[in-house]
C-alpha cells in the first residue's frame, strides 16, 4: 500500500519536473532516489509499518508474497535505471515524461501483484498497458517503433477485451468480483463460469506472452526502444505472472482439473516455439525477444503447478530472469552491431563486461551457481510432482536454450573482434554490471536471503 | 575439515589468479604452489588426518529445500583425490616455465576445474553433487575453446551440449528421489532408505546412467570424445582424460550401483554388452589412426570401457580391480599425453607419418615411452597389470549368463591394445630418422623429474600395489554388500 500510492506521487512530481529542472542527470537521480524510497518503504510494509491506513473494503489485498514480489520488481527496477536510465535521453527529448510513465507503471505493477477484486486486476493491466504503448512507440522518428507500437495497442487492447469480458461473465457467474474466495465447483458449474475461466486464461496468457498468444511479442519487442524493451520483458512480464499465478491459485483452484491440462498445453507449446525459433535468430534482440518466451513458459509451470514450491520458485525466477536479463540488455544498447557478431572478441576489450555477461547467460540457461539455476529447479521439481514428461520436456528446452545462449559467450571470448569500433561504456558501468551479475551468483548460492523474506 | 581445505585450497588460487595482473612467469608458478599445498594436505590425510571428524565436513545449505554441504571422504574418494592431486602437481610441475598465452587465466581456469572434480569426488548430498558436476563442466569448456586448436568452438560445444544433456536427465533423477524421501532430503542417507520398485529403478537407472555414459564416454555416447582429446591444448586433455572421465566411474560406483542394485543387474547385459563392444570398437579405430592425440583417445576409449564393464560385474574382485585401475589409468594415460605433447611441441608434428627414427637421437625420450606406453597395455610388472588382472578375473564372476562372452570379447581388447601401442611405439621411434626426427630432443630439467615420477609410480605399484588396495578394501567390501545380486534376491 505504501508504494503504491507513492509512486503514483512521485510519477505526477517527476512529469512537473521536467518544467523546472533542465539537467537530465539530476532528473535521473531524482528518480533513483524515488525508487530507494520505494524500496525502503515496500520493506517497511514487509516488517508491518504502514504509512497510510486507508480501507480499501477488501479490493486489495498486500500479502507477504505480494511484498515480497514488489521488492524483488523494485530492486531490478533500481538496477534498470542505474545501468540503463540515461539511455533513455537518446530516444526522444521528453527524458522526465519516459520516467514518470515508468512510475505511473509501477503503480500499475503493484496492483496486479496485490489484488484482490477482478476490477483492480483489470485497472492494474490497463495502468501498465497504456504507459507501455506509449514507451513502445516512443521514438516516434523510427518507423520500427511505431509499427511495433500501433501493433501492441491493436493486438493489446483485443486481450484487455477478452478480459473484460471474462470478468463480467465472472460477476455474471457469482455476483461479485472478489478474487479471493476460490470458486466452488460443485455450486456452480455453469458455462458461465467456464467461459470466464477460459477468457481469463487466454486474456492473461496474452498478456505475457504464453504460445500460441505469443505472435506479437517478437515484432514488439524487437521494434521498441531497447531499454524500453528491457523493461517490458522482465518487470512486467514477472509482475503479471505474479497476478496469473494469483489468480489461478487463489480464484479458480478448486477447478483445476479443468484449467491444468490447457495450462500443460501452453507450457509444452511456448517452450517449443520459445526456444527452436530462438535458436534460428541472426540479431541478440530478437534471440532475447524469443528467448522470454522461452523463459515465460518456464514460469507458466508455477500456475500450472499449484504449490508452495512453485510459488517460491516463481519469486527466485523473477528475481534472476529479471536482473540477467536487464543486464544483458543495457549492453546491448552500446552496441551498435545487434547480431552476434556484434559481441565478437568482447572479452579482451572488455573484461568485466563480458565476464558479468557470461553470468548473465549461464544464469539464463540454468548453469548452477546462478539463480537461474535454481529457479529451474523449482519450476521442474514442481512439474515432476504431476507430469513427468512435463518435466523432460523442459530440461530438453534448456539445453536447447544452450544453443543461443552460448553463441554469445562463443562470440564474445571465442572469437576475435572483426570490427574497429568498440563500444564505448560510461565509466561506472562495468563495475555496477559485476554488482548486478554477482547479485544473480548470490541468488544461486544463498536463495535463503531472498526466500527468507517470506516468513520472516 | 581436510575435505574442505582440498576444496578450498585450488578455489582460493583460481580466485587469486583471475584476479592476477602481471608476470607471466609468477602465474605458473603460483599455480605450481597451490597444486603442491593440495598435494602436501593430500599426503597429511593419508598419514596423520585419519579421524572421522576430518574426514567429513557438513555445513547448512539450501535448507528450505533439503539439501545441505556434505562432503566425506571414504575409499573411493580417497583414490581420486590423490589421483586429482598427484596429476595435477605432475602436470603443473611439467608446465613450468612454459609459455602459454594469457597463463592467469589457463592456469585459474584449471584450478577451477579441480574444485569442481573434487567436489564430484567427495560430496555425498546429490544436489550438491550435481552442482560440482556442472562446475567441473564449464572451466574445462572455456580452457577447451580458448586455448584449444582450429576447430575448437564447434568441437567443445558438442563436448559441453552432449554432457549438459545427460546431466539435465540426472537431475530429473536427483529430483524424483528427493520426492520420494521420508525427509525430502538429497542427501544420499536418506536416499538410499527408499524402496523403489524394479520398474522405478529402471527408469532412474537410466536416467542416471546416460549422464554418466557420456561423460566415460561408454560405446555409442563416446562420440563427442576424440574430436574434444584433439582439439583441446594437450594439458587440458590430460586432466580431461586422467581426471575427469573418473566422474564417470565415480558416478557408477557411488549413485548408481549401491541406489539401483537390481536395475543395475537387469541392465547389466545391455551395459556389458555396450561397454566391452566399444573396447573393440574403439581398439579397431585406434589402430587406423594416423594422429597421435587421436590414437591416445581412442585407447582411452578401450579402457574406459573396460572399467565400465568392470563395474557391472558386481563382485568384490571387479570392484577392487576397477578401484586400482582409477588410479593407474589416470597416472599412465596422463604420462601418454604428456609424452605426446613433448613430441608434437619438440618436431612440430603430431602424425605418425612423418615421425620415426627418433630413438638414435633422444633414447631417454624413448625410455619414457615405450615404459609408459606398456604400462597402458597392461604389462606385468606395470601398475595397470594388477588392476586389468582383477577387473578380468571380476568380469569372470559376472552373475550374468553371458560372461564368458563378456570375457573374451573384452580380452581381444588387449591384444589389440598391444596391436596398436607397439604400432605406434614404431611408427614414432623406430626406422630411419627424417628431417624433421633427426636432431636430438632435448628434455628439461622439471620434463625429466614429472616423467620419472611417473615412471616410479608406475613400477613402484606394478610390484606392490598393496597400499592401495588396502585403501579402498572397505569401500569395496561395502558396494559389495549394497549390490550382491544373490542376498538382493533371497531378501526379496
Amino acid at each position: 500500500m505504501n508504494a503504491l500510492l507513492i509512486s503514483a506521487i512521485l510519477g505526477v512530481l517527476l512529469m512537473l519536473s521536467s518544467v523546472f529542472i533542465k539537467n537530465k542527470s539530476l532528473i535521473h537521480m531524482l528518480a533513483l532516489i524515488g525508487l530507494a524510497i520505494l524500496f525502503i518503504l515496500n520493506l517497511a510494509e514487509i516488517n508491518g509499518w504502514l504509512l497510510f491506513e486507508i480501507d480499501v473494503k477488501g479490493m486489495l489485498r498486500f500479502d507477504r508474497y505480494a511484498l515480497v514480489m514488489n521488492a524483488i520488481m523494485l530492486a531490478s527496477l533500481f538496477f534498470y535505471l542505474l545501468l540503463s536510465g540515461r539511455t533513455m535521453e537518446k530516444v526522444g527529448p521528453h527524458y522526465a515524461d519516459y520516467l514518470a510513465l515508468l512510475f505511473f507503471i509501477c503503480a500499475g505493477l503493484f496492483m496486479v501483484t496485490g489484488y484482490a477484486s477482478l476490477l483492480i486486476l483489470f485497472l492494474g493491466i490497463e495502468v501498465i498497458s497504456i504507459p507501455l504503448y506509449i514507451l513502445t512507440g516512443s521514438d516516434k522518428r523510427n518507423l520500427k517503433s511505431n509499427e511495433a507500437a500501433l501493433k501492441y495497442f491493436l493486438l493489446g487492447s483485443f486481450s484487455t477485451g477478452l478480459l473484460l469480458l471474462g470478468i463480467a461473465f465472472f460477476y455474471g457467474a457469482r455476483g461479485n468480483f472478489s478474487a479471493t474466495v476460490s470458486v466452488d465447483p460443485t455450486v456452480v458449474a455453469s458455462s458461465l463460469q467456464l467461459a470466464s475461466l477460459l477468457l481469463l486464461l487466454f486474456a492473461m496468457s496474452f498478456k505475457v506472452s504464453v504460445a500460441p498468444f505469443h505472435f506479437w511479442t517478437p515484432d514488439v519487442y524487437d521494434g521498441a526502444p531497447t531499454v524500453f524493451t528491457s523493461f517490458m520483458a522482465t518487470i512486467v512480464k514477472v509482475a503479471l505472472f505474479a497476478a496469473f499465478v494469483r489468480l489461478f491459485e487463489d480464484t479458480f483452484s478448486l477447478q483445476f482439473s479443468i484449467w491444468q491440462p490447457w495450462v500443460a498445453g501452453f507450457v509444452v507449446l511456448t517452450l517449443l516455439i520459445g526456444n527452436l525459433t530462438a535458436v534460428f535468430q541472426q540479431s541478440v534482440k530478437r534471440m532475447l525477444a524469443y528467448s522470454s518466451i522461452a523463459q515465460a513458459g518456464f514460469m507458466l509451470l508455477a500456475v500450472y503447478a499449484i504449490n508452495g514450491d512453485s510459488k517460491e520458485g516463481l519469486l527466485l525466477y523473477a528475481a534472476s530472469y529479471s536482473l540477467a536479463t536487464i543486464g544483458i540488455f543495457a549492453v546491448l544498447i552500446y552496441l551498435q552491431d545487434y547480431t552476434f557478431e556484434g559481441f565478437n572478441g568482447l572479452a579482451k576489450k572488455q573484461p568485466i563486461v563480458a565476464a558479468s555477461l557470461a553470468i548473465f547467460f549461464l544464469s539464463l540457461a540454468g548453469i548452477p551457481l546462478t539463480g537461474g539455476f535454481l529457479a529451474k529447479l523449482f519450476m521442474i521439481k514442481a512439474a515432476l510432482s504431476y507430469q513427468p514428461w512435463l518435466a523432460i520436456v523442459a530440461v530438453v528446452m534448456a539445453v536447447v536454450s544452450v544453443f543461443y545462449y552460448f553463441r554469445v559467450i562463443q562470440a564474445m571470448y571465442f572469437r576475435s573482434a572483426d570490427q574497429v569500433t568498440q563500444p564505448e561504456f560510461p565509466k561506472a558501468f562495468p563495475a555496477l554490471l559485476l554488482i548486478t551479475a554477482l547479485l544473480v551468483v548470490l541468488l544461486g548460492i544463498f536463495p535463503e536471503a531472498l526466500l527468507g523474506l517470506l516468513y520472516f | 575439515m581436510v575435505v574442505l581445505l582440498l576444496l578450498l585450497i585450488p578455489l582460493i588460487g583460481a580466485c587469486f589468479l583471475f584476479l592476477y595482473k602481471g608476470d607471466h612467469r609468477f602465474a605458473s608458478a603460483a599455480a605450481l604452489q597451490v597444486s603442491f599445498a593440495s598435494l602436501l594436505v593430500m599426503g597429511a590425510r593419508l598419514f596423520y588426518w585419519n579421524t572421522p571428524e576430518m574426514l567429513t565436513f557438513s555445513a547448512p545449505w539450501l535448507t528450505s529445500l533439503g539439501s545441505s554441504f556434505s562432503l566425506q571422504m571414504d575409499g573411493l574418494g580417497t583414490m581420486l583425490s590423490l589421483l586429482t592431486s598427484i596429476s595435477y602437481f605432475l602436470l603443473f610441475w611439467y608446465l613450468k616455465g612454459r609459455t602459454i598465452e594469457r597463463p592467469a587465466a589457463f592456469f585459474g581456469w584449471l584450478l577451477l576445474a579441480q574444485v569442481g572434480m573434487l567436489g564430484v569426488f567427495l560430496s555425498i548430498d546429490s544436489l550438491l553433487f550435481y552442482f560440482f558436476w556442472e562446475l567441473a563442466l564449464i572451466p574445462m569448456y572455456f580452457l577447451a575453446s580458448q586455448w584449444g586448436g582450429a576447430k575448437r568452438i564447434p568441437v567443445t560445444f558438442k563436448f559441453f551440449i552432449y554432457t549438459f544433456l545427460g546431466s539435465v536427465f540426472m537431475l530429473i533423477g536427483i529430483l524424483y528421489l528427493q520426492s520420494k524421501t521420508a525427509d525430502h532430503s538429497f542427501a544420499l542417507e536418506s536416499i538410499k532408505k527408499i524402496r523403489l520398485s524394479n520398474e522405478q529403478q529402471s527408469w532412474m537407472f537410466w536416467l542416471f546412467f546416460i549422464a554418466f555414459a557420456i561423460k566415460l564416454p561408454v560405446f555409442p555416447f563416446h562420440t563427442w570424445q576424440p574430436d574434444t582429446y584433439e582439439e583441446s591444448p594437450t594439458p587440458v586433455t590430460s586432466i580431461l582424460s586422467a581426471v575427469m572421465v573418473k566422474m564417470g566411474i565415480l558416478g557408477l560406483l557411488r549413485w548408481l550401483l549401491p541406489l539401483f542394485p537390481i536395475a543395475s543387474y537387469m541392465w547389466g547385459d545391455v551395459v556389458m554388452s555396450l561397454a566391452v563392444v566399444g573396447i573393440v570398437y574403439a581398439s579397431l579405430l585406434a589402430m587406423q589412426q594416423s594422429d597421435l592425440k587421436r590414437l591416445i583417445a581412442y585407447s582411452s576409449i578401450a579402457h574406459i570401457g573396460l572399467m565400465t564393464a568392470g563395474a557391472f560385474a558386481l563382485n568384490n574382485m571387479a570392484y577392487q580391480g576397477l578401484l586400482l585401475q582409477l588410479f593407474t589409468h589416470g597416472i599412465n594415460i596422463l604420462g601418454m599425453w604428456i609424452l605426446a605433447d613433448i613430441i608434437e611441441r619438440k618436431t612440430g608434428t603430431r602424425s605418425l607419418d612423418s615421425l620415426g627414427g627418433i630413438a638414435q637421437q633422444s633414447p631417454t625420450l624413448t625410455i619414457f615411452f615405450v615404459i609408459i606406453a606398456l604400462a597402458n597395455i597392461a604389462l606385468p610388472l606395470t601398475n595397470a597389470f594388477v588392476g586389468e588382472f582383477l577387473l578380468f578375473n571380476g568380469i569372470l564372476a559376472t552373475p550374468s549368463n553371458y560372461y564368458w562372452v563378456f570375457a573374451t570379447v573384452g580380452g581381444l581388447g588387449i591384444i589389440l591394445s598391444a596391436v596398436y601401442t607397439l604400432k605406434m611405439i614404431r611408427a614414432i621411434f623406430y626406422g630411419e630418422p627424417n628431417t624433421i626426427t633427426n636432431k636430438p630432443i632435448q628434455l628439461e630439467s622439471h620434463e625429466v623429474m614429472a616423467l620419472s615420477v611417473i615412471v616410479g609410480l608406475i613400477l613402484f605399484f606394478g610390484v606392490y600395489p598393496q597400499p592401495l588396495l588396502d585403501m579402498t578394501a572397505d569401500f569395496s567390501k561395502e558396494l559389495f554388500s549394497q549390490t550382491d545380486i544373490t542376498s538382493l534376491f533371497r531378501k526379496s
